[in-house]
């Protein structure tokens, strides 16, 4: 955990609502691993006071790299920086998702019932499902589930087009992509966990619940790239997902029903990220009690057994 | 180099700075990012007998300069505290102030017994202000029978100095410091947060899933500026201000408004080296003002007309 109080912009993208920046941290990139975010200060005056969260998008042994949506005065501000200007960023924070590596602390722990996490995902499929904004911590665990030898097929879903700016960027890394909008205007028509539904229902050889992925309607560009997918059929090890809460709650539903493990970044308003407000909690089984945990230290990423899923929120549905 | 220390009767401490309680954990969260030892002294959490829940998120929410919080005392009871924090805290060259808190008077007083079995703790600091455990805010601090009961018992169970967090939340904040005073507090800390809501228009909900919180940071300065100023104008017992502290000239004005020692809140959870930079900033102001002696400052705000 380093305090850089001046990661200089070495690069932005923009698209519309979503921005990147890439800012030069050696400290922060080196002890980076996928799933683990970073606290941003947007600004030196009192307004906004707080530093955001934002996951570690990707990073190179100097650089780490953010990705994320414009939602109100601090996203704002931050996507009005400019290439050469300085950030102050706290990271890595938390615990990130369980990979093969064995790289974070979590790996080592049991979850009786499920598949060891500790067991290497060598060859092995594994989902990644991104909704949104949620896609931003996805594309750092995909790159690093590769080079585990895994076979990662990322779901990335937006209310249209344009919120699937990474669309690209994914597919030039030769990842297995499969795109969803609820509106239909690219890839698969309806939410992110309707194509990750219809895919296991293809898998299992059950009757669809939702229409069938017939792709050859689809754009050419947002044509999944299937090759690596369907070498390996049979279900994915695992599910890993960060989006709308909604979309992660029928995930873990979905997991559930198939007996998959998956692991899910949640988000939380954060005062300090660094365990000292208890601003963060959320509700968290472990054993049989539940409790409000802090996310920023034991989380961002939680178990599927360890969620306790908030109530239906009709107006939150695909809000990222 | 100017001479920060401070001589608060009962407690000496390095400089005046304290970390507040409730924005500093237990003091170890903030060991990776600076040396606890620079510090003038820790409040850790405040702490009931038991382990307890908080209340249910959202718990914060940010309004312009200022953050509102509704994290209902979540904390670990004074058990594990006294096992696996205190020890560790303990070998600290620094004083560690812990916030106790409770549901009745009687619990207030069962976590200092337990404390006092405990070594490696200079002071006690009674929360009787928060405002987000009871319905509309309310507390002891708001009244002051209820404030001069809780601290009788305190100092008649304790073998350590008290010290009195008092409640911004109120008409009359010299009736209720005195209060305090008399029932034998060795010192008041002023103030803890200021009552307040947040709404969302687009739900028309609360922001904050306990609908009040407490207003913390910049915005709160000036008001903990005049509470403070007030209460240290009529005491005798030294005077703790806090509230908004960002900078070092924001902790010399409370000095001058008549503290003899502050505490930063808010702004570490903004920057974890918040505190150090304000001692830094202290005695560099010092140094440029060629003050020997900090403690020289306090009150000593000149109110006559020009
Ligand atoms: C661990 C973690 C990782 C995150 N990673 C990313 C990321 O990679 N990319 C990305 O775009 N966003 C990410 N977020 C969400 C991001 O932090 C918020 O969108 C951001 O703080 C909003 O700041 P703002 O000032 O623009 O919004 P505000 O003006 O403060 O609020 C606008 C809206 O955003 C909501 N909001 C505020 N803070 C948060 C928060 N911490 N989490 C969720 N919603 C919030 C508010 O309730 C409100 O509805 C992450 C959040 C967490 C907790
Ligand atoms: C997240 C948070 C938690 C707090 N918890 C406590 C607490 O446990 N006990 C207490 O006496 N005060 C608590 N406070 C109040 C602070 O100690 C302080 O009195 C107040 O925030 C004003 O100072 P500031 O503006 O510097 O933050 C808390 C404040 C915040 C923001
Ligand atoms: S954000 Fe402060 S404890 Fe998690």
């Amino acid at each position: 955990m380093h305090k850089d109080p001046g990661a200089p912009i070495l690069r932005k993208e923009r698209w519309g609502d979503y921005c990147l920046l890439c800012l030069k941290s050696p400290a922060i990139a080196r002890e980076a691993r996928p799933g683990q975010f970073m606290m941003v200060r947007v600004s030196d005056q009192p307004y906004p006071l707080l530093r955001r969260p934002f996951s570690i998008h990707a990073r190179t042994r100097e650089t780490v790299e953010i990705f994320f949506s414009r939602v109100g005065l601090g996203t704002n501000i931050l996507a009005q920086k400019k290439t050469g200007e300085t950030l102050d960023i706290i990271g890595p924070l938390g615990k990130g998702f369980t990979t093969g590596g064995g790289g974070s602390k979590r790996a080592k722990e049991q979850e009786p019932g499920r598949l060891a996490p500790a067991e290497s995902l060598n060859g092995k499929k594994v989902f990644l499902v991104g909704g949104g904004r949620g896609i931003a911590p996805l594309y750092f665990l995909g790159l690093e589930l590769k080079k585990q030898g895994a076979v990662p097929i990322i779901f990335y879903g937006g209310k249209t087009k344009s919120d699937l700016p990474l669309a690209d960027r994914l597919k030039a890394h030769k990842f297995a992509l499969l795109v969803s909008t609820d509106d239909g205007s690219s890839g698969f028509h309806g939410f992110a966990s309707a194509m990750v539904e219809a895919e296991l229902n293809r898998v299992a050889g059950l009757p669809m619940a939702f229409p069938p992925l017939d792709w050859a309607d689809a754009p050419r560009k947002s044509r999944p790239v299937r090759a690596a997918s369907y070498a390996l059929a049979g279900f994915p090890a695992r599910v890993f997902a960060c989006g709308p809460e909604a979309m992660m709650r029928k995930i873990a539903a979905l997991a559930d029903r198939y007996g998959i493990a998956a692991e899910f970044s949640l988000e939380a308003i954060m005062g300090c990220g660094i365990g000292a407000c208890w601003g963060c909690a959320r509700k968290i089984r472990r054993g049989d009690k539940a409790e409000w945990l802090k996310v920023c230290q034991e989380g961002p990423v939680f178990k599927s057994s360890e969620v306790v899923w908030e109530e239906d929120k009709t107006n939150e549905v695909s809000d990222r | 180099m100017a001479d920060l220390s401070i001589d608060l009767g009962f407690l000496k401490l390095r400089n005046p700075v304290l970390a507040a309680s409730g924005t500093f954990g237990y003091g170890l969260e903030f060991a990776p990012f600076i040396d606890l030892e620079r510090l003038g002294g820790i409040v850790v959490k405040g702490l009931y007998f038991y382990a307890r829940p908080g209340n249910p998120p959202p718990r914060l929410a940010e309004s312009p300069s200022g953050l509102i919080n509704s994290i209902g005392l979540q904390g670990i009871g004074v058990k594990a505290f006294s096992q696996e924090i205190l020890p560790r805290l303990a070998g600290l060259r620094t004083a560690v102030i812990v916030n106790v808190c409770g549901s009745t008077n009687e619990e207030y007083a069962q976590v200092i017994d337990y404390l006092d079995r405990q070594e490696g703790i200079a002071a006690y600091e009674l929360n009787i202000s928060c405002p987000n455990v009871e319905q509309d805010g309310l507390c002891p601090a708001l009244s002051p029978e209820a404030t001069h009961a809780i601290v009788r018992l305190a100092k008649r169970t304790s073998r350590r100095p008290v010290i009195t967090k008092l409640s911004p939340n109120v008409t009359d904040i010299v009736c209720i410091a005195k209060a305090a005073e008399e029932a034998g507090s060795d010192a008041v800390s002023l103030i803890n947060t200021v009552l307040a809501m947040a709404v969302d228009v687009e739900t028309r909900r609360p922001r904050l899933a306990n609908v009040f919180g407490g207003l913390s940071g910049p915005a709160i300065k000036p008001i903990a500026l005049r509470l403070v100023y007030q209460a240290a104008s009529r005491l005798k017992i030294p005077v703790i201000g806090l509230g908004g502290i960002m900078s070092g000239r924001d902790a010399l004005e409370f000095l001058i408004a008549g503290a003899m020692a502050v505490e930063v809140g808010t702004a570490n959870l903004v920057d974890p080296e918040a505190s150090i930079r304000i001692i830094q900033e202290m005695e560099d102001w010092c140094e440029e003002k060629k003050i020997k002696k900090l403690k020289d400052i306090i009150g000593t705000l000149n109110v006559a007309s020009p």
